[in-house]
């Protein structure tokens, strides 16, 4: 075989392990969103959102840890964002002199890829032993630890896609450098910093171990703050790992529901940013 | 190359701004060098020169914009009504909002056109609503611009088209009564009716304003200008009354530039 | 509508604005640069609070666990023991267990990325890129507990039923390398952690290594197509060269993921504290330690032997974090780019 026809061979090889590549990717992805909807669908129904979870053996639903997750994934998010967004303008927008840019980009960076479990693990040190007791607060300020980094590398990365021209504009008609910032730059960014905050509301939606040892679990209805709040992944976590058919039904349904919520975060926000991003 | 002052032939004209003896370097890049130069009131005067002449640079020195980055450094005297601009003790904002600037590429704000033309008003004057709307009207119809947005003044301003951001943009900067504007290649990015339209304007709007504007182009600076600079490797080759330089030229080298012998 | 007309009316007028320049009143300067001063330092905090972040996790974990650092110093990385009755902890099997699994899914997941980012970038007709694109990044997506849920249910059965035995009756016959694969088919163990961490890990090395597959300039892999080359040749001697800071770049942030992943490998790891040279066998992961204990440990000491495995966990990623990043800016800097 000659060298052309072997050069040939490789290509075609190679090519067709690729596409076997993206077929291994698909398969696995179809094969987990089916087996969530066979095992989850069974058990979806009005009683889901309506009952509470059930002690063993009896049937019920998935009220509290809803309710639960929703209210620490809110006020994570609320507490994180505001932060987020004033140190990604920071970066973006102070950092071109001095030695503080550059050091919290790269700590922003470590702490983006840090084990979630550290950060639960860090709340338990600095805040439920100090207090002396599991919260939902301790909770939400694990999540709201895990939306600080993302949001400021999507902050920073949006605000420095807006071109120098448009400041330089604002600044040109007199305009201190804090209403530049805030009334241009940041409105011209507004998209995709939007869509960041959507894909922080995504991540820590699934979180499982930051919650683990801070806002534990909660049998019953609680809106305490100051107590131990149910949520959606722990229930999930305690319901799979026990021998209660019930209970392991309500986990896919859980499951269910989690990957729905935060699949359509995903698609909204990737839509949003096609769409909205302005091209200068 | 003399590097001393060149006075225009006419007289009786107040000197708006005068540059003493600058040099700017962008960090160790010597960018002017030596510039003396002075800009009549009410007129219109022209840089022109090959890429990488300066021209640009020197007037980012009049509004200080070179102020925004690390780096860049401006040496000796701008005095603009016989204040130094270039002392620290310069209050920036004020500079600004006394000299106005439009870019070479159009820059509306993500805001609704009434804004963009508002935003630059706002920083320093408290006007009723009705006041507002009359500035606004008045510095649209200054730019030509007001009859085609005046229904849609609402509408984003990147909802225009190039010709109409760019005029957008003169309003804007004119709508803060500024005491100079300056323009850098502003019709550079535009098709011919838009650069019409805007040389047009220029020739209207210099009866109140003092205007610097910056060209590649010599034939607009030949059409628009009063008074012409040309300027080559960073340093003020020649000065003069606009037909004086474009027809006879007192150097060699603003004779081979301007009749084509080097682009 | 001429602008002849709009010149003569602006001439004119809608009222006598006059255009004699106006007077900034100073206060408003003044002001502005209180805002200015203001506005800066507020956000000068907040990222002033991300150092401070970092830094209280480091002390709290260290401080977390000095118990057990003085209970057992340096032993703590190399003792295999796990006993909470008679309160001696060792680091090692969670920590082997860590890097096994990590490996395993790196190994498994790059070249499957590079496949699927070959794909997305060179192979597939236009239409689909998008789709298929949003397929792969729908798999970071979904959350790891669902992977844990899916591994534990329905891939671990099929996984020790079929596959299990077929890898300790062929691989599991060899000499050396057959320690690797013998063992009690159960499904759950390290190898099946491994392989379920790949599966979460590929959508991020995937994405990664698509976006900067995407920016090569095209002309580049023209000038290699007009010398004859074919997409294969092209792709492996241009474009992978020309990539491959941000491909080392994506490999770190799939690894760091694949370290920290706590509930996918929880599920279907095993738990167990015993070291074994086999991949099939049931093993203990930090991050599984760390989720399977935490709440129910009694006794400081437990506690603390806990917390140490924590902050261990935390200095591994930041190790690799930060070496990676230095990697990155010296690729970077030797090609002449600016970071």
């Amino acid at each position: 075989m000659n060298l052309y026809t072997r050069r040939l061979l490789v290509n075609r090889f190679n090519l067709l392990v690729s596409l076997g590549a993206m077929l291994f990717g698909l398969f696995w992805l179809a094969w987990i969103l089916y087996t969530l909807l066979v095992a989850g669908f069974g058990a979806l129904g009005p009683d889901l959102i309506l009952k509470m979870t059930p002690p063993p053996g009896n049937s019920g639903g998935l009220l509290n840890p809803i309710a639960g997750s929703l209210l620490m994934a809110a006020l994570g998010t609320l507490i994180g964002t505001p932060i987020g967004i004033m140190a990604g303008i920071y970066l973006a927008e102070f950092g071109r002199r001095g030695w503080l840019a550059p050091v919290t980009r790269f700590i922003n960076d470590i702490l983006l890829s840090a084990p979630s479990i550290v950060i639960g693990l860090f709340v338990y040190e600095v805040y439920v032993v100090q207090v002396g007791h599991f919260s939902a607060w301790a909770g939400t300020f694990a999540l709201a630890l895990l939306v600080i980094p993302v949001v400021i590398r999507t902050t920073e990365n949006m605000l420095r896609l807006v071109p120098d021209s448009l400041r330089e504009a604002a600044a040109a008609l007199g305009s201190p450098q804090w209403k530049v910032i805030t009334l241009v730059t940041v409105r011209a960014a507004k998209a995709g910093i939007i869509t960041g905050i959507l894909l922080a509301i995504a991540r820590i939606s699934g979180e499982t171990a930051p919650l683990l040892f801070t806002a534990l679990n909660n049998q019953f209805w609680s809106t305490n703050m100051n107590a131990p709040m149910s949520n959606l992944p722990v229930v999930i976590f305690q319901f799979a790992m026990s021998p209660y058919d019930d209970w392991q039904k309500l986990a896919w349904a859980g499951s269910l529901i989690i990957t729905l919520g935060v699949l359509t975060l995903n698609i909204v926000a990737r839509t949003m940013a096609r769409e909205k991003t302005p091209v200068y | 190359m003399n590097a001393a002052v060149l006075q225009p032939t006419e007289q009786a004209v107040v000197q708006k701004i005068r540059v003493k003896e600058l040099d700017f370097y962008y960090g160790s890049f010597h960018a002017l060098k030596n510039i003396n130069l002075e800009i009549p009131e009410r007129k219109v005067t022209a840089f022109i020169g090959p890429s990488g002449c300066g021209k640009s640079t020197l007037l980012r020195t009049f509004n200080r914009m070179y102020a925004l980055y690390p780096n860049q450094e401006a040496r000796g005297e701008i005095l603009l009504d016989e204040e130094n601009i270039l002392s620290p003790a310069q209050d920036l904002n004020r500079l600004r909002a006394k000299v106005g600037m439009v870019f070479q590429k159009p820059t509306p704000f993500p805001m609704s056109i009434y804004d963009n033309i508002a935003f630059g008003v706002r920083l320093y004057e408290s006007l009723s609503p009705r006041d507002m709307e009359e500035r606004v009207e008045w510095a649209l119809r200054k730019a030509a611009l007001w009859e085609e947005v005046k229904d849609k003044l609402k509408q984003a301003g990147t909802s225009l088209s190039g010709g109409q951001q760019q005029r957008l943009c003169i309003a804007r900067g004119i709508a803060v009564k500024p005491e100079v504007l300056l323009l850098d290649e502003p019709c550079s990015a535009l098709d011919p009716i838009s650069t019409g339209r805007i040389e047009e304007l220029v020739h209207e709007l210099k009866n109140d304003y003092t205007i610097v504007i910056v060209t590649h182009n010599m034939q607009q600076a030949a059409r628009v200008s009063d008074y012409t600079a040309y300027m080559y490797l960073g340093e003020l080759v020649e000065f003069g009354v606009t037909d004086e330089v474009f027809i006879k030229p007192k150097k060699k080298e603003t004779e081979d530039y301007i009749t084509g012998r080097f682009g | 509508m001429s602008t002849v007309a709009d010149t003569i009316e602006g001439l004119q007028g809608p009222s006598d604005i006059s255009t004699v320049s106006r007077s900034i009143p100073d206060a408003s300067l003044r002001r502005h640069h209180r805002f200015d001063q203001a506005f800066r330092f507020a956000t000068r905090c907040f990222a002033l609070l991300v150092l401070t972040l970092l830094a209280g996790i480091i002390v709290s974990l260290v401080l977390g666990s000095v118990p057990a650092l003085k209970a057992f110093g340096f032993g703590f990385l190399t003792s295999a023991e796990w006993n909470p009755v008679t309160e001696k902890f060792g680091a090692l099997v969670p920590i082997v267990g860590t890097l096994a699994t990590s490996s395993i899914a790196l190994l498994i997941a790059i070249p499957v990325s590079f496949g699927v980012a070959l794909f997305l970038t060179e192979l597939s007709p236009p239409w689909l890129r998008r789709p298929l694109g949003t397929a792969i990044e729908l798999l970071a997506a979904i959350p790891s507990i669902i992977y844990g849920m899916w591994g534990l249910f329905v891939f671990a059965p099929v996984f020790g039923d079929y596959v299990q035995p077929l890898l300790s009756n062929t691989l599991g016959a060899l000499p050396v390398l057959g320690a690797l694969f013998r063992g009690a088919p159960t499904g759950i163990g390290i190898l099946t952690a491994g392989i379920i961490l790949a599966i979460m890990v590929i959508p991020f090395i995937a994405s990664v290594m698509r976006d900067v597959f995407e920016i090569v300039p095209a002309v580049l892999k023209e000038s290699s197509y007009a010398l004859g080359s074919t997409t294969w040749e092209v792709v492996w001697h241009v474009v992978l060269p020309y990539t491959k800071v941000g491909v080392v770049g994506g490999i770190m942030l799939g690894l760091g993921r694949a370290l920290g992943e706590t509930m996918a490998v929880t599920f279907v790891i095993g738990n167990a504290h015993k070291l074994s040279a086999s991949l099939l066998a049931p093993g203990s992961s930090i991050a599984s330690a760390l989720a399977n204990e935490f709440t129910e440990a009694v006794g400081d000491l437990y506690l603390s032997s806990l917390i140490q495995l924590g902050l261990i966990l935390f200095l591994i990623t930041f190790v690799i974090l930060a070496l990676s990043k230095l990697l990155l800016m010296h690729l970077a800097k030797s090609e002449g780019q600016k970071t």
